[in-house]
């Protein structure tokens, strides 16, 4: 097979293009004999989404909520240990399903920006024609390929194809590996804290350009970010996660102008201002947020919430439709035994 | 003397068999006690390397420094051995970005401010541990005698932060220095540093200089703000003047650049290019290649820091008073 | 008037690289900075000349290393005819030195060029695996670690007889388990990194990302520590063929040289330490040139 064949669309617009349901993913911590110690640190619990054709889900939450976790659990770098995920209506390593590896072809990430984002002893063309390679695509076609992802991406080609990562800049690095999860034509991409480690002149630069190929290449983007403003930028629907679960799911515009949740308030409050005269006076919540092995029973956020009641220690919040966004919180939820329940 | 330091005219440059680089090239500078400056600026714009040179923190057999900073009267730069250890943690103290490698993994919390108070006042061991235990109190932390006895891998992020800043203010210093303190942090953790800072600073009555390269950091904290670029200081100014009006073409691609929520489904202004190499000392203005308003007089020369009245400070040749 | 930026296209948002010098691969520093050490270029030397002339010396028109002479044991140093004096059997020593550099050497390097291979192999495979695999390879090896290695090669000599084949294996069978331990712990380090994962994500064959992404960036600090074993393969070996659990006489071999010319101590101290000298220098050259490969390699980017 010489060149790649383009993936169709099966289910039309309608269809989620990803569905992922009751994902869980455990991680037992090393120590103690034989190397256990009976602990696991529960990084992502019981956690359902579904990602719409060509729209950006956005994904915010602060270190210890298993966002990165959920984007390995996607793109199958980590397996569940249970729960689906269903790729335009066909389920992902299931016998009647497809294999990891066409998921693959149609489910890339984007990494952070780091030393060892890039293999240090690869040239650029060489790190971008791999996966064409792999498969099965011939090595001037991949060459050829890698060239005009360069073009796309906006670095020249004759310059940067024989360059080693140490040779360029942040911001190019990251070009460089945008350029690579493009390389076998995916339909979703899922960008994990790819900008965060950006200084903002560059950031701005390559946010317009992910908003540029999002057009023209049709994609549907999973955004994962700390920064609530360029989520805020650049999301349709903005999901927040807390300590491996999912608190508050919605449009964007209902998340940041209505928030529901006592954690999403925090964290929109959290913001620093950008108005000298108006001050930040009080942190929202204290403390730090909480380590992922022993999470807290009931409502895993009780233990910062100026608002938890007994019910929040004794039941877990489902998450609750309620109009505009779904909340995961008993103040929500009519008859949930919260005073503050309608 | 009302200045607490004075910063004139600082050039750092580092010399390595590889390269040369000019770091900073001209800074100067002010800070008083009760006063935060803040010190914003992208990635090689010099700004840590200027906080670091107040402490002369670099290796000496590689670095280049000229001009004079002042703390008190007292010049840093000729400083040796004795003068600057007496210097460094007893009258300027710095807090750094990781506090997880800025403690010694193998000794608790208490043992290292303990150490750090003994060498700097001579105090007895109890009344040290005493003090210690009033900074833990000083910074919030729940809890402060068991903390002491914790070790830096025990604590969480933002413990670990408050109690570097507890560290860091167990001499009396008169100077903080803070080297993006709060860049590593969560959102939530980091507005409760940031306010705990500018409490601190009330009550102690401390100079501060907070560098950083997110705007809203630097206007949360900061009375002034001083714009950094290619090792210039390219725009000084009270906060409410950089907020408001912002006059370098730098500054203001800065504030432009910078991404929030109302900018949805508008595309952002991105200021073009990079910054400039620094391996030669600069001859004209170092951001008159991706400046919008670049004409001939500024690839002529290296603009003049130039008055805009009530303290504000431009570096550009195109703005006018 | 105002002037265009120069070299932007803002419109399409292209960007130019940083202005550097011409594109330099990681090997291409790495013998650059090689060139420039002069510890390194002055050891190269000198295990370049001992090498050469072990090899080359029948060439070299030297004495008979095995013809021995009754009336002319241990002549001194300097003497007629004899540059560097003659041993207890009479036999030149300068062609003797010359000659057991060939043997000694070769006990030197091939142990740990066959434990490199085999050891390489158990340690990359057990860092990229993980799991249990890789909890069985270093439980193993940990079984042959604890025991030190200069009483494990004494050992496994003594258990297998004495002789050169034998040396070379009991030395390849200690140096396995180091070499893995090393291995595995880089290739774990390198494991952990984005763009592994990033190949993994493609969908490539797991042999293909080892073969494209791991062994360029692992095998140069195996190597690194490797080269510094060398050093210790040569006095091992020396010291077992001292031990009479080596090379078998009237081969020479330095180690050997040391024991048979025990005795001569007492009589001409300075030929009784010859053969130690060569072990000195040739190790030392060894382990210089490993330090300076190793500062050749920690190229920042």
């Amino acid at each position: 097979m010489d060149t790649l064949l383009p993936v169709h669309d099966r289910g039309g617009p309608a269809q989620p293009l990803l569905l992922a349901s009751g994902l869980r993913k455990h991680f037992p911590v090393p120590g103690g004999l034989l190397g256990r110690s009976g602990k696991v640190v529960r990084a992502v619990d019981d956690l359902s989404l579904s990602i719409a054709k060509g729209e950006t889900l956005g994904v915010v939450g602060e270190s210890g909520c298993g966002k990165s976790t959920v984007a390995r659990l996607l793109v199958r770098l980590i397996r569940p240990d249970r729960g689906t995920v269903v790729l335009d209506g066909d389920p992902v390593d299931e016998p009647h399903g497809i294999t990891v590896n066409e998921l693959r072809r149609q489910v890339q990430m984007v990494f952070q920006d780091s030393f060892a984002s890039l293999n240090p002893r690869l040239t650029i063309i060489e790190t971008l024609a791999f996966a064409p390679k792999a498969h099965g695509v011939s090595t001037a076609e991949a060459r050829q390929r890698s060239r005009d992802l360069l073009a796309k991406v906006g670095l020249e080609p004759g310059t940067f194809a024989d360059r080693y990562p140490h040779e360029l800049s942040g911001g190019q690095r990251q070009r460089v590996n945008i350029a690579r999860a493009l390389a076998l034509q995916p339909r979703l991409v899922i960008l994990d804290e790819a900008v965060s480690a950006l200084d903002k002149s560059v950031e701005a630069q390559v946010l317009n350009m992910l908003v540029d190929l999002k057009t023209e290449l049709g994609l549907t983007y999973l955004f994962i970010s700390h920064d609530l403003n360029v989520v805020q930028y650049l999301s349709d629907r903005v999901l927040v996660m807390y300590l491996g679960k999912i608190v508050e799911i919605g449009a964007v515009d209902a998340i940041y102008g209505n928030p529901r949740h006592p954690y999403t308030r925090a964290l929109l409050s959290a913001l620093p201002s950008m108005d000298p005269r108006k001050r930040t006076k009080e942190a929202p919540i204290q403390g730090d947020p909480p380590n992922p092995i022993d999470p807290p029973s009931g409502c895993r956020f009780r233990t910062r919430c100026p608002f938890a009641e007994d019910v929040c220690a004794r039941a877990e919040p489902a998450l609750t439709d309620t109009g505009a966004q779904a909340v995961a919180c008993h103040m929500s939820v009519p008859g949930s035994g919260h005073s503050k329940a309608a | 003397m009302s200045e607490l330091l004075q910063v004139r005219d600082l050039n750092v440059t580092f010399v390595t068999p590889d390269r040369t680089v000019h770091a900073v090239n001209g800074v100067s500078f002010d800070v008083r006690r009760g006063e935060t400056l803040g010190i914003l600026g992208e990635s090689g714009s010099g700004k840590s390397v200027t906080l670091r040179s107040i402490l002369k923190l670099h290796p000496e057999h590689r670095t280049r420094w000229s001009g004079s900073i002042k703390l008190e009267g007292d010049e840093i730069l000729t400083m040796k051995g004795g003068e600057l250890a007496d210097l460094r943690g007893n009258r300027v103290a710095m807090i750094f970005q990781e506090p997880a490698t800025a403690f010694d993994p193998v000794f608790t919390i208490g043992q290292q401010i303990v150490e750090t108070i003994r060498r700097h006042t001579g105090k007895s061991e109890a009344d040290a541990q005493k003090r210690a235990k009033e900074l833990l109190e000083l910074v919030r932390i729940p809890s402060p005698a068991q903390r002491l006895k914790a070790y830096p891998h025990e604590m969480s992020g933002g413990m670990r932060q408050r109690a570097m800043i507890a560290l860091a203010l167990s001499c009396n210093p008169s100077l903080l220095l803070a080297d993006e303190p709060t860049t590593a942090l969560d959102a939530t953790v980091q507005i409760q540093v940031l306010l705990l800072i500018r409490e601190l600073q009330r009550e102690l009555d401390l100079g501060v200089i907070f560098v950083t390269h997110d705007i809203g950091v630097a206007v949360e904290v900061s009375d002034r703000i001083g714009v950094m670029y290619a090792g210039k200081l390219v725009e000084l100014a009270s906060v409410e003047q950089m907020v408001d009006a912002p006059r370098h073409p730098y500054s203001r691609g800065l504030l432009a650049s910078t991404v929030h929520g109302g900018m949805r489904g508008q595309r952002l202004e991105a200021i073009p290019g990079a910054p400039p190499d620094l391996s030669e000392a600069p001859s004209a203005c170092s951001f008159a290649a991706r400046c919008r308003f670049a004409e001939s007089k500024c690839l002529a020369a290296p603009p003049p820091l130039m008055s805009m009245g009530e303290g504000h400070l431009v570096r550009c040749v195109g703005t006018v008073p | 008037m105002a002037i265009q930026s120069p070299s932007l296209e803002i419109s399409t948002g292209s960007v130019k690289a940083t202005p550097a010098s011409a594109s330099r691969g990681y090997w291409q520093q790495v013998r650059r900075r090689l060139a420039r050490d002069p510890i390194t270029l002055i050891c190269a030397a000198v295990l370049i000349l001992i090498i050469a002339s072990s090899i080359a010396a029948p060439l070299l028109g030297l004495a008979d290393p095995y013809k021995t002479s009754m009336l002319r044991r241990l002549q001194p140093v300097f003497s007629p005819h004899y540059l560097l004096g003659t041993d207890e059997l009479g036999r030149d020593m300068l062609s003797r030195l010359i000659y057991a550099g060939r043997l000694s050497l070769f006990m030197g390097v091939t142990p740990v060029v066959c434990a490199l291979l085999i050891g390489g192999l158990l340690g990359i495979t057990a860092g990229f695996v993980g799991g249990r695999t890789n909890m069985l390879i270093m439980r193993i090896m940990d079984v042959f670690y604890a025991f030190p290695s200069v009483l494990l090669a004494i050992s496994l000599s003594g258990a297998m007889g004495a002789g050169a084949s034998n040396t070379l294996l009991a030395l390849t069978l200690v140096f396995i388990p180091p070499i893995c331990r090393v291995s595995e712990s880089v290739t774990t380090q390198v494991r952990g990194f984005d763009f592994v994962d990033a190949a993994r994500a493609s969908g490539a064959a797991t042999l293909t990302i080892v073969r494209v992404h791991v062994l360029g960036n692992v095998l140069g600090p195996i190597l690194v520590y490797a080269t510094s074993l060398i050093s210790v393969a040569i006095i091992l070996a020396a010291g077992l063929s001292f031990l009479g659990l080596g090379v078998k006489p009237p081969e020479p071999e330095w180690g050997l040289m040391l024991n048979t010319l025990r005795q001569a101590i007492y009589v001409n101290p300075l030929l009784a330490a010859l053969p130690g000298v060569m072990i000195f220098i040739t190790s030392i050259c060894f382990n210089l040139m490993s330090d300076g490969l190793r500062a050749a390699m920690d190229v920042k980017g």
